[in-house]
């Protein structure tokens, strides 16, 4: 399993691509490629956003579900979703949304 | 402090415009990333997890008040309240956004700062003591002369795009607080004989991938040689540096390849080219320098001693700081004090808009406008009334910045690590904040005494673990993250390179391993004046490792 992210190009917000190739702003929301075939749809979105200017760094990355959660398997992945983890008061996991969603 | 002239102002102010329309065209898609990239890193505009990472320059770490305060107001107003100041006396906002950088900047020239030459092949900041000017044991202030190569190496066009980055420091006392020797270039200002300045010169230290000390290969170069002969070995590592393999591109492989006294010999006859040129360093002009650098007026304060002499007795905790925070003025009734920031369970090195704000008005209140950033990830107020400690202390106390832990084993020097760098395999935070937690208690630091420790989350090595007496490299191994640790590493006058001590430990393991480390010395050492490194020079690795690995170090 796997899920394109980026960083935005104006603000370098990290971002992964979702339903109607939107770049979403939380990892709930993208789009999992399950197989070959999807991952290569993903990744052409991503070179034409890439060239469009519209984000920075394109990056295939591998995920597992857990607890029907969508979790990076590397660290690096995990704490680009959330945040700091030792500065919980910054990145996506500060945000009101998230504290909301416990 | 120094001061920008006509032509400083002017060269600011068009780079700034420069940047600010690359910026536009980019964001425009007139640019692509490509193009842009090269662009945005001679603005020291990097691009990391969370966001774009911002380094600003701090020139040997000399900062005026109005300048923290406007690093300050940039952290409240374009970041997300805090700076993170670096062991190469820099500066890194961690979240602005791209589109705000060109306006952060034309903040940043208002008041003589700037982000060039942050990133890149360039010349970095040129670093020095962060108790230059002030220290007792000072041969002479070795700012002048950083800013002498500041001015010289600035958008130098034979030096602009070198082989890899290039790292000057400079120091100007006996002891070695710059860490001169795990520099590209090393200065250590010294006396001859005659009573004349000038610099041993070392060269192809460095830490990173391959960590090495630098060579000696001048032990007396006269001042008005200095920009000759540095010169002279930029020219040789330009032309000779390797440029097939970045890993292979710093001056220290080529000084390791060549041999040194090859490479000295190289250097020696460019330097002859130049000998005597218009390179060599006018008295006026060296003189002019150095009144940027003048002193402040310091009064008579001889009321001091008696001041805390009557404070110290009934107050610990100041006591406590006056043994570990101030460092020996070469005015008897002052001291240079270090404002740790590192608080136990805190972020090394990091400081909120609002003690940036406090601490600069401490500077015009109690330091006669001085602020410095020490490698190690600290300020320091240099020239401070020893009649005015107990009030700077208070002060600190009320803005949590009195922790009184300069040299001990929590002031820990800890890069950003995998929680915010896009280059790191592992966290370097976390680490070093469990560790503070473990030793935190005052009493006993102080019954280990002085004991450095740093910690990098890659092997690039920007928390010097190398130089580490304790150093804790963070590695990926098989997804996870794992601590290797290196003992005996150190970045003073008697550098060494600390030596991998066997398999490294887990995120949950590695603060008992310190631990354990830490009452093996406790057990082994000599007494309370031996310092771990000392005791670890004088028995070696055996003891440490057994203490570790136990059954499994003998058999190895």
């Amino acid at each position: 399993m796997k899920l394109l992210t980026a960083n935005r190009l104006i603000d370098g917000e990290a971002v992964w691509l979702g339903e109607g190739d939107v770049w979403v702003e939380t990892i709930d929301k993208a789009v999992v490629a399950y197989d070959k075939d999807d991952e290569v749809r993903l990744s052409a979105v991503g070179l034409m956003s890439l060239n469009n200017n519209v984000v920075v760094d394109v990056n295939l990355i591998d995920v597992e579900l857990v607890d029907g959660a969508i979790r990076p398997i590397r660290l690096r992945e995990r704490i680009r979703a959330e945040g700091p983890t030792t500065h919980l008061h910054f990145g996506k996991q500060a945000r009101p949304q998230a504290a909301a969603n416990g | 402090m120094y001061r920008y002239d006509e032509f400083d102002h002017a060269f600011v102010k068009e780079r700034v415009a420069q940047f600010k329309d690359q910026v536009e065209r980019r964001l425009a898609g007139d640019l692509t990333e490509d193009q842009f990239k090269p662009l945005r890193l001679m603005n020291g505009v990097y691009l990391q997890l969370h966001a774009y990472m911002l380094r600003i320059a701090i020139p040997y770490g000399t900062l005026a008040p109005r300048q923290l305060r406007m690093l300050a107001h940039i952290a409240r107003n374009y970041d997300k309240g805090y700076g993170h100041f670096t062991t190469r006396q820099n500066i890194q906002f961690n979240w602005p956004a791209l589109g705000d950088i060109p306006e952060i900047l034309e903040l940043l020239a208002s008041v003589e700062m700037h982000a060039i030459q942050t990133s890149g092949n360039c010349i970095r900041n040129v670093t020095a003591d962060h108790f230059s000017g002030a220290a007792a044991d000072e041969v002479a202030d070795p700012r002048p002369y950083a800013e002498i190569l500041r001015q010289w190496s600035t958008v130098h066009p034979e030096f602009s795009y070198l082989p890899r980055k290039f790292k000057i420091a400079v120091t100007g006392a006996e002891r070695d607080r710059a860490a001169v020797q795990v520099h590209d270039i090393g200065l250590h200002l010294k006396k001859n004989e005659k009573g004349e300045l000038g610099f041993a010169v070392y060269i192809g230290g460095g830490l990173g991938r391959t960590p090495m000390v630098g060579k000696k290969v001048r032990d007396f170069l006269p001042e008005e040689d200095l920009l000759s002969y540095t010169t002279a070995i930029l020219r040789v590592y330009n032309l000779n540096g390797r440029r097939d393999n970045k890993y292979k591109a710093r001056i220290k492989i080529l000084v390791h390849e060549t041999g040194v006294e090859e490479l000295k010999a190289q250097i020696e006859q460019e330097f002859e080219h130049l000998k005597g040129g218009e390179l060599s360093l006018p008295e006026a002009d060296v003189a002019a320098i150095e009144r940027y650098f003048t002193p402040p007026a310091l009064p008579d304060r001889p009321e001091g001693e008696a001041i805390l002499s009557r404070e110290a007795a009934s107050n610990p905790g100041f006591a406590d700081w006056l043994r570990r925070n101030l460092h020996t003025h070469k005015n008897p009734d002052y001291a240079a004090v270090t404002i740790s920031l590192k608080g136990i369970g805190e972020v090394p090195g990091d400081a909120s808009a609002d003690q940036m704000d406090a601490i600069a008005g401490l500077a015009e209140e109690f330091g006669h406008d001085e602020i410095r950033v020490s490698h190690e990830q600290n300020l320091v107020l240099p020239h401070v009334a020893r009649a005015d400690l107990k009030a700077l202390f208070d002060r600190l106390v009320e803005i949590g910045l009195a922790t009184a832990n300069a040299g001990l084993v929590t002031d820990i020097i800890a890069c950003p690590g995998l929680d915010y760098c896009a280059l790191a395999n592992a966290r370097s935070i976390p680490v070093a904040q469990q560790i503070s937690q473990r030793f935190g208690d005052q009493k006993r630091q102080e019954e280990i005494g002085d004991l450095k420790l740093k910690i990098s989350g890659c092997i690039n090595a920007c928390g010097h673990h190398h130089v580490g007496h304790i150093g804790i490299l963070g590695v990926e191994k098989k997804g996870a993250e794992l601590y290797q640790i290196t003992l005996g590493g150190s970045g003073d006058e008697n550098t060494s390179i600390g030596e991998i001590i066997g398999r490294g430990f887990g995120p949950d393991e590695i603060v008992d391993a310190v631990e354990t480390l830490v009452d093996t010395y406790l057990g082994l050492r000599t007494g309370k004046e031996e310092t771990f490194l000392a005791a670890y020079r004088r028995v070696g690795a055996a003891p440490f490792k057994e203490a570790l690995y136990g059954r499994e170090a003998k058999a190895a």
